[in-house]
C-alpha cells in the first residue's frame, strides 16, 4: 500500500523523524485556515500517488492568504497523470540550503537491506544513479544486526554530506532504518532531505509504501487505508476475498493462482487479444469464490468474453464448473465465456458443465485454444 | 535420482492439527511419503490418524529421526516456526505459508544462514517438492507427476508448475524432482540451488525453469547456467504483460520502476544459451523435443 505524502509524514513524525509542521486541507477555506494557523510563507501540494507533481503544477508557493486561495483552488480538481486532486497538504515553508535524498528498500539478490543516501537530492534517484552512480553512498544492512548510529556516522561521511549536516543526518537515519522495519514499510524515502541555511536537516518529501502482508500486527494503517482510492472492482473483488487487477483490454480473465494468471495474460496478448483484469481466485476456491468471480468480471463494461483458466490442484474443478453455473444463475452474465479446466476432477467438473454448453458456454482443451477462441469471440 | 529429498525421508508436519496441515500431510503419506510425526504445541500426545503429535520440532526428531519438515502455519507464526525446524536439528524445511511479512523473512532467512547452515529452507509462499514416487512434502496434486525422470523442474508459481508437470507427464515423461521455491521476495531456496542441484544429479537430464516478473534471481541464474551448467535448459517467465508498480498475486511478482520485468529475465536467460520459450505449452513442447533427442 502506498501513502500520499501527508500520511507518510505522519508516519515518519511517529517514529521521531523531523518533517516540516502543516495539515491538510481538502477545500479552499481549510487550506486558508491550515495557513493562518501555521504562518506564511507556505507551499500547497496536491497529494496523489503519482511523481511529477512539480511539472504538473500541483505543488506552488503561496506568500499570503490570496496566493493561497488561488493555489488552492487550482490544484484541487487538478488531474495529474490520471490522478484527480481531492486533498491537499499545507506545510511552513522551508529555506533550503542543500538537498539530499535517502532510502532504504529490501536488496532482493542480497536478502538484505538497502540502503542509499545521496548529497545530490531533490531530483529522481533513477537519474543520478545512472548520469553519476559515484553520488550515491549504498550500505548494505544485515536485517539480523540492524543499523547502529556509529555505521549511520560512517555513512554520512562516505556520502559526503555537508559537515553541519552530518550529525543529524545520521541520526535521522537511524530514525528511518526504524520506521523501515519496525513500521514494515517496502520503501522509506525521503528526496528531498534538506538542510535549511540555519543548519537542520528535517524531511520535505515522504514516499513510504507499506508491506500489507505485515497489516495484521499494525491496526493504526486502518486510516490509511480508508483513503485508499481504489478501483470499485479491486475493491469488490477483495471484500469477496479475491485478488483483483483491473487492466485496459477486453478479455475477462479467470485464473487459479498468481503464475496462472499472469501467464494467461500472456497467452491472450500472445494470439492478438488483450485483458480486461488480472483475476486470482488463489488455491482452494469453491463454488461460491468462482461465482464472485465471475460477477466481479461481468460489472466491466469493457469486457466483450471471459477466459476462465482452471488447473487443478487444491482448487477442485467440479467446484469451479459448479460456480460457474451458479454464477449464470444468479446473474445475467452478458460476455461468453470460454472455460479451459484441467487438473483435479477436470474430467467430472467438464461434465457437470457438458449439458449446458452452447455459442455463449464454451470449452476448449488447451489454454492456447481457449485463448484463441476468447479472442475471436471479443473481436466478433 | 532425486534432489533434497528421497524415498527414504522422514518428514514431520509443523501444524498437522490445522485443517490445511491435516488435509495436506495425510494427502503427502497417502502418496507415499515418510510422515512421521506432526507438531502443534499443547496438543502433544495426540495423533492424526495415526501419526503421532509432538509439542516441539525437538521431540519429535528424537523420537522419530525426522530430517525434514513440512511447514503450514498462519503467516505471523511462521518465521517462528522455520526457527524452531533448524533448531530442533531439522535440514529441510519446507514452507507453504503465504503472506508472511518481507522484513520477518528478511531476519529468518539471514538468521538460518548464519545460525544453522546446514538447514536449507524452501519456500515460503511455495507449493512443496515432489520427487514423483518417492516422497511429496506439499501441496502439489501428486497424480499430475510421472516418476522416472529425466527432467527437473523448479519454478516460482505453483499453478505454473503444475502445468509444466502435465505437459510432461501427458507426453510420458517423468520427472527426477519438481521444485517449487515460490513467489515471495525472500525465497530460502533460489534457482542457482536447484540448478546446481539438477546439474550434480546423475538422473536428470534436462531442467525446465519456470520465473516469473520481479527481482533478479532470473538473471542471476542466467549468469550461473553461462558459466557452469551442462545440461539443456527449458525455460518460461510469466508476466509480459504485467504492468509495472502492482504485485500480481505474489508479493515478489512486482516490477519496479523499470526493473524486474520479463522482457529482461528473458534477454539474459537467452544470451546464456537457454531454450526459452513464451508460453507454458511451447515450454513443454520444446522439452518433450529435447528429451526425445536424448
Amino acid at each position: 500500500m502506498d501513502l500520499f505524502e501527508y500520511q507518510g509524514k505522519q508516519y515518519f513524525s511517529r517514529f521521531g523523524i523531523a518533517v516540516s509542521p502543516g495539515d491538510v486541507a481538502d477545500t479552499v477555506d481549510e487550506a486558508v485556515a491550515v495557513a493562518e494557523r501555521i504562518g506564511y510563507p507556505v507551499v500547497v501540494k496536491a497529494q496523489v500517488k503519482v511523481g511529477g507533481r512539480g511539472k504538473a503544477g500541483g505543488v506552488k508557493l503561496a506568500a499570503d492568504v490570496d496566493e493561497v486561495r488561488l493555489h488552492a483552488g487550482n490544484i484541487l480538481g487538478l488531474d495529474i497523470k490520471g490522478h484527480v486532486v481531492h486533498r491537499l497538504w499545507i506545510e511552513k515553508s522551508s529555506d533550503i540550503a542543500k538537498e539530499y535524498y535517502a532510502s532504504f528498500t529490501l536488496d532482493r539478490p542480497n536478502k538484505t537491506h538497502l540502503g542509499m543516501l545521496s548529497a545530490q537530492g531533490g531530483v529522481e534517484i533513477e537519474v543520478v544513479a545512472e548520469e553519476n552512480p559515484s553520488a550515491i553512498a549504498f550500505l548494505s544492512i544485515d536485517p539480523v544486526r540492524g543499523l547502529d548510529l556509529a555505521t549511520a556516522r560512517r555513512w554520512v561521511d562516505e556520502a559526503q554530506l555537508d559537515e553541519v549536516a552530518r550529525e543529524q543526518a545520521a541520526e535521522l537515519l537511524v530514525k528511518l532504518y526504524e520506521c523501515y522495519t519496525v513500521g514494515d514499510c517496502d520503501l522509506a524515502e525521503i528526496n528531498p532531505l534538506i538542510l535549511t541555511p540555519n543548519g537542520t536537516v528535517h524531511a520535505l518529501d515522504a514516499k513510504v509504501t507499506l508491506d500489507e502482508n505485515a497489516s495484521f500486527r499494525h491496526p493504526e494503517w486502518e486510516e490509511f487505508r480508508a483513503t485508499e482510492t481504489e478501483d470499485p472492482r479491486e475493491k469488490m473483488a477483495k471484500e469477496k476475498g479475491l485478488n483483483y487487477i483491473g487492466l485496459d483490454g477486453t478479455i475477462g480473465i479467470i485464473a487459479n493462482g498468481a503464475g496462472l494468471a499472469m501467464s494467461t495474460l500472456d497467452v491472450v496478448n500472445q494470439v492478438g487479444g488483450t485483458a480486461a483484469n488480472f483475476l486470482d481466485i488463489g488455491g482452494g476456491a469453491n463454488a461460491d469464490l468462482m461465482a464472485a468471480a465471475m460477477e466481479v468480471i461481468n460489472s466491466d463494461p469493457k469486457v466483450k468474453a471471459i477466459f476462465v483458466n482452471i488447473f487443478g490442484g487444491i482448487t477442485r474443478v467440479d467446484e469451479v464448473a459448479k460456480g460457474v453455473l451458479e454464477a449464470l444463475s444468479r446473474v445475467a452474465i452478458t460476455a461468453p465465456i470460454v472455460l479451459r479446466l484441467d487438473g483435479t476432477n477436470a474430467v467430472e467438473g467438464r461434465a457437470i458443465l457438458a449439458p449446458h454448453l452452447n455459442d455463449r458456454l464454451i470449452t476448449e482443451a488447451t489454454m492456447l485454444d481457449a485463448a484463441r477462441r476468447a479472442v475471436s469471440l471479443a473481436n466478433a | 535420482m532425486s534432489i533434497f529429498v528421497d524415498e527414504n525421508t522422514k518428514v514431520i508436519v509443523q501444524g498437522l492439527t490445522g485443517g490445511q496441515g491435516k488435509f495436506h500431510g495425510l494427502r503427502n503419506r497417502d502418496y507415499g511419503t515418510k510422515i512421521v510425526g506432526g507438531v502443534t504445541p499443547g496438543k502433544g500426545g495426540s495423533d492424526v490418524e495415526g501419526i503421532p503429535v509432538f509439542n516441539t520440532v525437538k521431540e519429535a526428531v528424537a523420537a522419530t529421526g525426522a530430517t525434514a519438515s513440512f511447514i503450514v502455519v498462519p503467516p505471523r507464526f511462521a518465521s517462528a516456526a522455520i526457527l524452531e525446524a533448524a533448531e530442533g536439528g531439522i535440514t529441510f524445511i519446507v514452507c507453504i505459508t503465504e503472506g508472511i511479512p518481507a522484513h520477518d523473512e528478511a531476519v529468518t532467512y539471514n538468521r538460518l544462514v548464519e545460525e544453522f547452515p546446514g538447514a536449507r529452507l524452501l519456500g515460503p509462499n511455495c507449493p512443496g517438492i515432489i520427487s514423483p514416487g518417492k516422497c511429496n512434502i506439499g501441496i502439489t496434486s501428486g497424480d499430475i507427476a510421472l516418476p522416472g525422470g529425466p527432467v527437473g523442474i523448479v519454478s516460482r508459481s505453483g499453478t505454473l508448475t503444475y502445468q509444466a508437470l502435465h505437459e510432461l507427464s501427458q507426453q510420458g515423461i517423468g520427472q527426477t524432482t519438481c521444485v517449487g521455491i515460490g513467489g515471495d521476495p525472500v525465497p530460502g531456496t533460489n534457482f542457482i540451488d536447484c540448478l546446481a542441484a539438477f546439474e550434480a544429479d546423475p538422473e536428470t537430464k534436462a531442467v525446465m525453469m519456470i520465473g516469473e516478473i520481479g527481482g533478479s534471481e532470473e538473471e542471476r541464474a542466467a549468469e550461473w547456467i553461462k558459466l557452469n551448467m551442462t545440461k539443456p535448459v527449458v525455460s518460461y517467465i510469466a508476466g509480459v504483460t504485467a504492468p509495472a508498480g502492482r504485485k500480481m498475486g505474489h508479493a515478489g511478482a512486482i516490477i519496479s520502476g523499470s526493473k524486474g520485468t520479463a522482457q529482461a529475465k528473458m534477454e539474459a536467460l537467452a544470451a546464456a544459451g537457454v531454450h526459452v520459450c513464451v508460453n507454458p505449452t511451447e515450454a513443454g513442447e520444446k522439452m518433450v523435443e529435447i528429451v526425445r533427442a536424448l
